[in-house]
């Protein structure tokens, strides 16, 4: 891990006793003494802090100065309605390839004068390479290194973001708004990856620890690290880029197509114009192959990544695959994520996944697997 | 009490052989969310996977530490998984086996042998 890259908070979370693994070339807490049960207990009981400084946050700004250019701009890359995105809100958008397949998923926030972009850590420097090759015409595009990225994910997260700045309890689910602090300004969205009311958190690299202790500073906050942060967007039903979403699957087979709006669907007044829009737009209209599914294991062993999924209890050719699974702590259960043929993706249907040679029948289900508590 | 470079605890209880495994290797695999135990009676060989456990972080096998047969196994334990982790040394024993010589124990590591083992 010597090599690794460290965030602002490295030294914060040695302090905590976090235990630090690589990931996508960070050093990152996996967890912390709590542990990853606890601690995914406690982000849906009261408030958990997490670093999410190794993701990328890209500026787009359009060489016309008009930010509705860069809009116009991004959405040769993305099938979602930009344009449409009023200033201080944000969407959920994917990279599509000219297959239809994803290069990546991101948020796109229109702010007064540009587009803020946070992508997937693993994605972003290839994700930079394609903005530069794609838009450097039209738009300037800038990393922004010198800020990390905190999550404050929970139902304590309100009260406790709000006595640290003013104006976030006034803001709505998917709201973006740069708010003053003793810690600078801070660009912050009320959104997360947990299922949870929450917020993300932009500041300065400088302020980053000291704005984290003081969060922490509240006995409702406690650091949560990658291991429940996987557990709990598991739990919430969301993605995970190079799991449940890759070159090889589309946003309609992902069950993303409500993050594709009418207006670039066949039909709309900027429908296609992105990467893959033939299968994606066909697919939109007939249907795709498979279909993302939530999946409840009905006994304990929990379902990882990689388990084939059957129709039946013997025999036949794998039908799909878990895509993400685990243990769902506030479930209290196995739960996954997967994809099966488009006949068998109906609710409360039975599928077979194999584990160490047998096979285990595991229900299809509505997801999420938790209510969602987003503040709409 | 005997350990196993598998992070496994043998004590002699009687006749048989105790096995569970040792606080470092619970805490060491997270919170423990799924135990499968084998069947009583079983007879099994040295580095046989006998036991399946899993963590909120991934899963591993125990292996058999001895050629013998198991004798019982801890039926609490695939209900309440977290117990691995709560008194790994103690209640959360998997299964007693019998082996035919008891002198073979006397190759794995004591207590003091084991500590410097994990450094």
């Amino acid at each position: 891990m010597s090599d690794s890259r460290r965030t602002a908070l490295y030294d914060l979370h040695l302090e905590l006793g976090a235990r630090m693994v690589p990931f996508a070339g960070y050093a990152m807490p996996v967890n912390y003494p709590m542990g990853v049960m606890k601690e995914h207990l406690h982000c849906r009981a009261a408030a958990g802090l997490f670093d999410v400084s190794h993701m990328g946050q890209v500026v787009l700004r359009a060489k016309s100065g008009d930010v509705a250019d860069a809009a116009r701009a991004l959405e040769a890359l993305v099938p979602v309605d930009l344009l449409g995105l009023q200033p201080g809100r944000q969407r959920y958008a994917i990279f599509s390839d000219d297959k239809g397949g994803i290069l990546d998923d991101l948020m796109v926030a229109r702010r007064c004068d540009d587009l803020l972009l946070v992508v997937n850590a693993a994605c972003k420097e290839a994700d930079i390479a394609y903005l530069r090759a794609q838009l450097a015409d039209t738009c300037e595009i800038e990393e922004i290194a010198d800020r990390g990225l905190l999550a404050l994910q929970g139902p304590e997260a309100e009260r406790v973001f709000q006595a640290l700045a003013p104006g976030a309890a006034a803001m709505r689910f998917m709201d973006v708004a740069v708010l003053d602090s003793d810690f600078g300004p801070l660009w912050v969205s009320r959104s997360g990856y947990t299922g949870e009311d929450g917020f993300e958190i932009s500041v300065t690299n400088e302020h980053a620890a000291d704005l984290a202790r003081a969060l922490l500073a509240d006995e409702a906050v406690e650091p949560i690290g990658l291991g429940a942060r996987d557990s709990l967007r598991l739990e919430a039903g969301l993605c995970l880029y190079g799991s449940d979403l890759d070159t090889g699957t589309t946003p309609v087979e992902a069950g993303l197509s409500w993050a594709i709006q009418k207006v670039r669907r066949a039909g709309g007044a900027r429908a296609g114009g992105f990467p893959g829009a033939e299968r994606i737009l066909n697919e939109l209209e007939k249907g795709p192959r498979r279909l993302r599914v939530g999946l409840r294991p009905e006994g304990r062993a929990p379902m990882r990544a990689g388990t084939p999924l059957y129709v039946s209890e013997t025999g036949g050719e794998p039908v799909g695959m878990v895509s993400s699974g685990g243990f769902g702590p506030t479930v209290g259960g196995p739960v996954a994520m997967g994809y099966v043929a488009l006949d068998l993706a109906g609710n409360g249907r039975t599928v077979w996944g194999e584990l160490r040679g047998k096979r285990l029948p595991v229900k299809v289900s509505a997801l999420p697997f938790v209510k969602q508590t987003y503040k709409r | 009490m005997k350990f196993t470079e598998e992070h496994e605890w043998l004590r002699v209880e009687g006749d048989l052989v105790v096995v569970g495994i040792t606080a470092h290797a619970a805490e060491q695999l997270g919170d423990i969310v799924f135990v499968e135990l084998p069947e009583a009676g079983a007879t099994v060989s040295r580095d046989d996977e006998v036991v399946v456990i899993e963590s909120v972080k991934a899963a591993s096998d125990i292996l058999a530490p001895l050629d013998g047969e198991i004798v019982e196994v801890n039926e609490a334990l695939p209900d309440n998984p977290g117990q691995v982790n709560d008194d790994p040394l103690g209640e959360a024993w998997f299964f007693k086996m019998k082996i035919e010589d008891m002198g073979a124990l006397d190759d794995f590591m004591d207590e003091a042998a084991y500590e410097k083992f994990i450094g």
